[in-house]
């Protein structure tokens, strides 16, 4: 865990870069987080609306930012996440997540750090972009 | 297709999810979480929790144990397969546990569209608390529908 008091503007988080997506981690996934729309699993459904394949759920993609986060600080210090997907995550996409602290500001006594999060899939393509507010 | 305004305001049936760790095991499985806090009671213990913490994002799937969670968009004329995720937001008040009887209370905030209706928008705002009452989080969600039928 990052000691509070080093944490700057400018303070990049430890990236995490995160295998390839398999079909077997899209079904997990569907199973764990409750969301089986067939678009992410069936390839007939996704067939069915012109697309090549499925692709991944979004929020497998915020889960990945999220560790990006825990992996940095205790949960705890979490005060709110949010992100905006950007484009879809194909089956066998390589996540790369990273963060960059751009603010730091005191509230309601205590000291704030507003990360800017990102996505990223190895040929370039930005899927995620959010940002994070952290009690450091 | 455009979806009547009218149903700004609409409170969505509420939904109830009893967190347990195997079902949050399996969740840091498929996010392949390395972290032991999260799949480990002793670890979890060690690091000042009474147990292995929710994620941050887990929270999400309470609304998603209702047995049909995407009827609301299908009673508006929505056909899911054009549905995607447009945006999501958390703020947290409190950490879930196993053992927490989580209750997820949405309600639509608004519905707009873009491109000449090729693009629908419906905004939900969801909030998840403990059976107590207890605060746990706020959700917000952007649901984007693709109408492939309409020319922007």
């Amino acid at each position: 865990m990052t000691r509070a008091e080093s944490i700057v503007v400018g303070t990049e988080l430890p990236p995490l870069q995160v295998g390839p997506i398999s079909r077997l981690t899209l079904a997990l996934f569907a199973g764990a987080s409750g969301d089986h729309n067939p678009m992410h699993v069936d390839l007939d459904a996704a067939k069915s609306v012109g697309l090549p394949d499925v692709f991944a759920h979004g929020m497998l993609s915020m889960a990945y930012l999220g560790r990006l986060l825990t992996n940095w600080v205790p949960q705890d210090r979490i005060r709110s996440y949010r992100v905006r997907f950007a484009a879809i995550t194909p089956v066998h996409g390589e996540p790369s997540c990273t963060g960059l602290v751009t603010h730091i500001e005191d509230v309601d006594g205590e000291r704030r750090a507003t990360v800017e999060l990102a996505v990223t899939l190895a040929d370039g393509t930005t899927t995620l972009t959010g940002d994070a507010v952290v009690a450091v | 297709m455009a979806i009547d305004t009218r149903v700004i305001g609409t409170a969505l049936p509420t939904t109830t999810l009893t967190i347990d760790r195997g079902r949050l095991r399996f969740f840091a499985k498929a996010i392949g979480e390395t972290d032991p806090i999260y799949t480990d009671v002793e670890a979890a213990k060690a690091a000042g929790h009474p147990d292995i913490p929710a994620p941050p994002t887990f929270l999400f799937s309470v609304e998603l144990e209702n047995p049909d969670p995407f009827a609301f968009l299908a009673s508006m004329g929505v056909d899911l397969r054009f549905v995607l995720h447009g945006e999501q937001a958390f703020t947290y008040h409190a950490i879930a546990y196993p053992g927490d009887e989580l209750v997820a209370s949405p309600r639509i905030t608004n519905v707009y569209t873009k491109k000449g209706g090729a693009l629908e928008f419906v905004v939900k705002h969801t909030a998840i608390t403990r059976a107590d009452g207890t605060p746990i989080a706020e959700l917000n969600s952007v649901i984007v529908i693709q109408n492939p039928g309409v020319k922007p």
